[in-house]
């Protein structure tokens, strides 16, 4: 079960300019526990969840920045080289590591990332998950939503385009939950997906 | 791609204005208000949402325009687009206190699904059970086949998670059995094809035929998630939605949570009964609804076991593979720990996997779920399952430590099975070499687990050899870095580091007389003997700067210190001995990696007392060693100001009866060359100006040491007396800076006020055990601070009186 996705800017390195911004994220159900004696303001909880996606966004840059590092990788291979180099999905960087309880969230959880041209895909799951299915269902989303919302042209802006986002997890990663979808499934799903959005 | 103009709309969308906003909420009021869902809406909404989520802060959008948001996402006329933005929006603002969302009269799934993800987002618990009674009606209420009930499963399946009392047991139970329906029993022909029709011909539907399998065959039995086709039926996706949410719901919906009672209840003799009752199918449809998705669903990964084994036409449909074979293994160890009588079906076919799995590096991932199995169930089902594990910790770690994925899969494995190892745990001990190349390899995600992992490691037999491979680990990850260099063709994505070339390395690593301690540093387990690797330190400086060497050396004081918390607490006298001598020994004798030496040491010099605290006799057992270390040539200060404070500390006959006065005399002489070494010399470039602690500590030591053997009282003085007269004399370079000189000159002045009674420094230097432990409270006459203070007054006040 997944309980956040989220979308954000990835630098190259840390000593590029500019923050880690989180541009797009979808919580799926909330983490209340169900005996929780305070009553939290709903503001505090808004912006403790907000919160919890940054340090997760934060975390998930590092770890692609140091795994780049370590592979020796130049900070340019980054930067698509023209729009009509299709991005191999399978040999960009991804990885996981496990939060632990309290930090940021209340229980353990991992989180599965997918670092493509500067933008970072990640998944926020129970701590015990099959990993094998998150990460084929996260480098699936990556290459829809990067053909759908055309993010290899230069000026494609997804901050702009949440129904589009919001279309494919509907279909792909409906409330959270991980689908074992073969090829064909996945075909007729994106059909289904391009028929319903004029635009 | 994430260009400055994103910025700075980012950034607008955050500073935009009160009025601002409240301008644009108009505006999205009256385009929905007169449902005008053409592209103005569209693009008001996509703004509407970019400011409210670009914030962390809750932004006000006014009781209409929540209302119109709110009737618009349940007005079955309004196109999807604009619907999930307006779910979207509600979304982003939760939890909100003004929401009258409700599900209750929303017939078109997708629109309730919608609306459900509003509400699970709110937080409240009695809203997602009534979400989910409401669901529930909805799903009961249909045909079986009708269309879009796949919108629903999702939901249900999210609220059993966050409120596992939300549906009754009877609805639980009518819901098992349709999972069990639809897992077993959904079409095995392809959906319709409508063609549209050309021209001259009528638009006619086509029947396309029965599913195939992934290598093209055709479907030998029921459909699963491993059936392709070019078009599906509903039921066909409701099979795939129930086997995605099968193994949360096997555990969510057991009758008194993750104990279930029903399964303990059955005993051993009942639980044969059974195996036996069930090998037969025909008696399945008898049972009760949680027993027959239990049943169902054994079937149905069976049926995966033996569909994996196809090879696959597609690439995504080989890595659906593997992921439905690692799915098909965790549902069956769930299935076994809820239904004890599983077990003598699924041992067998468990072990044929394993036999077939081992032998393809492809399915390498499949392994743990396999393994995790037999962990759980190998007891029950007296199974000796030690093959598995052999082959799990001795080949996997070698031949797959740089994939990633897989390292942090195996790590969190033994984490997590930590518990179940039992009589076991030795192979997970004895195989630490082999974790560690995950570890070096992989350090920033795996350290913290490491950490976690170190105290059930750490073994009294093997606590020295662990200790030499954590300092050594940078050595290690260069060493691993050239193995796959040697061993792999050059491939366009090499897991080494492509930025640095080391051809002089790779020749090093084939040269026959470094080939013994390359593979010692490479072994599998631990082997019981120790090897100096210094000559491979010099053999692998040209990779000492390469990123990932880099990383790991950053991580090993975490890991040092880990260790040692682990060690102290199993240590015995013995073992207290060997490592310290092995701090001494390794603290010069460390991989030249930038900044790694001095983490190390610092680390090493906090260390060292405890050690010596664990076990005080070893400063007497090992003086000798002790004296060549102070002797001897050294670069970092830390370690040494530890090791003098110790000797200072623990070289008494009140801690050790065999401490003789040659003993106190040789290290006296020693420390106070010692001294003067490091105060006379000039600061150089290759030698570092000397820290003030190091000089204090010598002092301080000194001075222990002559209370203890009075004789060495007066040379000890005059040695002070010299210390204090240089430390106010600022000619000589070798005390930078007011603050230190004047630290000296206090410690030099309080040791020579003890020195002038040298009873009571006796007392102070040495004191007794009972005395050491602070009980300032309790006891002024033992309280060690306030006798020094009190001593050093009355000496000050006698010197006050004496002439000159």
């Amino acid at each position: 079960m997944v309980h956040v996705f989220l979308i954000h800017t990835l630098r190259a390195t840390k000593a590029e300019e500019g923050l880690c911004r989180v541009l797009y994220s979808c919580f799926f159900g909330t983490e209340n526990s169900p005996n929780d004696p305070q009553p939290h303001g709903a503001e505090r909880d808004r912006l403790l969840r907000k919160e919890q996606i940054l340090a997760v966004a934060r975390q998930v840059e590092s770890m692609c920045q140091l795994q780049q590092q370590a592979c020796g990788r130049p900070a340019v291979d980054l930067q698509p080289q023209s729009s009509d180099d299709p991005v191999r999905l399978h040999e960009s960087p991804c990885g996981a590591f496990r939060l632990t309880a309290g930090d940021p969230f209340q229980e353990p959880r991992t989180v599965v990332w997918l670092g493509v041209l500067s933008l970072g895909f990640a998944l926020v799951l129970n701590a015990h998950e099959n990993l094998l299915l998150a990460e084929g269902t996260l480098r699936l989303l990556a290459r829809l939503l990067l053909e759908h919302l055309r993010l290899l042209v230069p000026t494609a802006n997804l901050l702009l385009r949440a129904d589009c986002i919001e279309g494919i997890l509907a279909r792909f990663l409906p409330h959270g939950q991980l689908l074992f979808l073969n090829d064909q499934f996945v075909q007729g799903l994106e059909k289904e997906f391009s028929a319903a959005w004029t635009r | 791609m994430f260009t400055t103009g994103a910025e700075s709309l980012l950034l607008q969308a955050r500073e935009i204005r009160d009025e601002e906003l409240g301008k644009l909420c108009t505006r999205v009021c009256a385009l929905l208000q007169k449902e005008d869902w053409g592209p103005d809406a569209l693009d008001a909404l996509r703004r509407l949402f970019l400011i409210v989520s670009a914030t962390k802060y809750s932004r006000r959008l006014g009781k209409p325009c929540v209302a119109l948001l709110q009737s618009t996402l349940c007005s079955p006329a309004c196109p999807e687009q604009l619907q999930l933005l307006c779910a979207a929006v509600l979304r982003e603002m939760a939890p909100s206190d003004s929401l009258s969302l409700s599900c209750d009269h929303i017939q078109n799934t997708r629109q309730l699904g919608l609306v459900a993800s509003v509400l699970l987002a709110q937080g409240d618990q009695q809203q997602v059970r009534s979400l989910g009674q409401r669901v529930l009606k909805v799903l009961e209420s249909r045909q079986p086949e009708g269309p879009s009930l796949r919108h629903l499963l999702p939901v249900v399946s999210k609220v059993t998670s966050l409120a596992p009392d939300a549906l009754h047991e009877e609805q639980t139970r009518a819901l098992s059995k349709r999972l069990g329906d639809w897992l077993r029993y959904a079409s095995v022909q392809q959906g319709v094809a409508h063609s549209s029709g050309g021209f001259f011909s009528t638009p006619r539907a086509r029947q396309l035929g029965p599913v195939t399998e992934v290598d093209g065959a055709v479907a030998t039995d029921f459909f699963t998630v491993l059936s392709t086709g070019q078009r599906f039926t509903e039921d066909q996706w409701l099979n795939v939605q129930a086997f995605s949410m099968l193994r949360a719901w096997l555990l969510d919906s057991e009758p008194g949570g993750s104990g279930a009672p029903d399964a303990d209840d059955k005993s051993e003799l009942e639980g044969s009964t059974r195996s036996v009752l069930s090998a037969t199918s025909t008696a399945s449809h008898l049972l009760p609804p949680q027993e027959w998705l239990r049943e169902k669903a054994f079937e149905y990964c069976q049926r995966l076991l033996e569909q994996s084994n196809r090879r696959a036409l597609r690439k995504a449909d080989s890595d659906l593979q593997k992921a439905c074979l690692v799915e098909a293994v965790l549902v069956l160890d769930v299935l076994c720990r809820q239904d004890p009588s599983f077990l003598y079906r699924t041992l067998s076919c468990l072990k044929a996997l394993h036999t077939r799995l081992r032998g393809d590096p492809a399915w390498v991932r499949a392994l743990l779920p396999v393994a995790q199995f037999f962990l759980h169930h190998g007891e029950a089902a007296a199974v000796d399952a030690d093959a598995v594990y052999q082959h799990l910790f001795s080949r996997i770690p070698a031949e797959h430590f740089h994939s990633p994925m897989l390292a942090f899969e195996f790590v969190q494995f033994c984490r997590d099975s930590l518990p179940l190892f039992g009589r076991n745990l030795g192979v997970l001990r004895t195989s630490f070499p082999n974790l560690f190349k995950f570890l070096a390899w992989n350090s920033p995600p795996l350290t913290s687990d490491f950490v976690a992992l170190l105290p059930s490691l750490v073994d009294a037999g093997t606590a020295v050899e662990m200790l030499h491979l954590l300092l050594d680990l940078p050595c290690l990850t260069a060493a691993l870095d050239l193995q796959l260099r040697s061993l792999q063709a050059a491939s366009e994505r090499p897991p080494w580091d492509v930025s640095i070339r080391a051809p002089g390395c790779l020749e090093a690593f084939r040269d026959s007389q470094a080939q013994g301690l390359f593979q010692h540093l490479l072994r599998a387990q631990a082997s019981g003997t120790v090897e100096r690797l210094t000559p491979l330190y010099r053999l692998l400086q040209p990779l000492a700067g390469c990123a990932r060497v880099v990383q790991c050396a950053e991580a090993v004081p975490t890991l040092l210190r880990a260790f040692f918390s682990a060690v102290t607490q199993i240590a015995d006298g013995a073992l207290a001995s060997q490592l310290a001598l092995l701090l001494l020994e390794r603290s010069d004798s460390l991989y030249q990696v930038p900044g790694y030496e001095a983490g190390v040491h610092r680390v090493l010099s906090s260390q060292f007392p405890a050690l010596c605290k664990l076990h005080p006799p070893l400063v007497v057992e090992h003086a000798k060693e002790l004296l060549e270390f102070v002797g001897g040539p050294r670069s970092g200060g830390h370690v040494l100001t530890s090791v003098v404070w110790a000797i200072g500390e623990y070289l008494s006959v009140s801690w050790d009866r065999r401490c003789t006065v040659e003993q106190i005399n040789n290290f006296f002489e020693a420390l106070e060359a010692l001294l003067f070494e490091v105060t006379q010399s000039r600061p150089s470039t290759t030698l570092p100006k000397c820290p003030p602690q190091v000089i204090t500590v010598l002092m301080t030591t000194l001075t222990k040491l002559a209370s203890r053997s009075q004789d060495l009282i007066p040379r000890v003085s005059l040695l002070l007396s010299k210390m204090r007269s240089l430390a106010q004399s600022p000619a000589t370079g070798s005390m930078p800076g007011e603050e230190d000189a004047g630290a000296v000159r206090t410690r030099a002045t309080e040791l020579l006020n003890l020195l002038k009674m040298p009873s009571v420094a006796q007392f102070v230097f040495t004191p007794s055990v009972e005395v050491s432990e602070p009980r300032y409270h309790r006891d002024t006459n033992t309280a060690l601070p306030l006798v020094l203070r009190t001593v050093s007054r009355l000496v000050e006040r006698e010197a006050g009186l004496l002439p000159g």
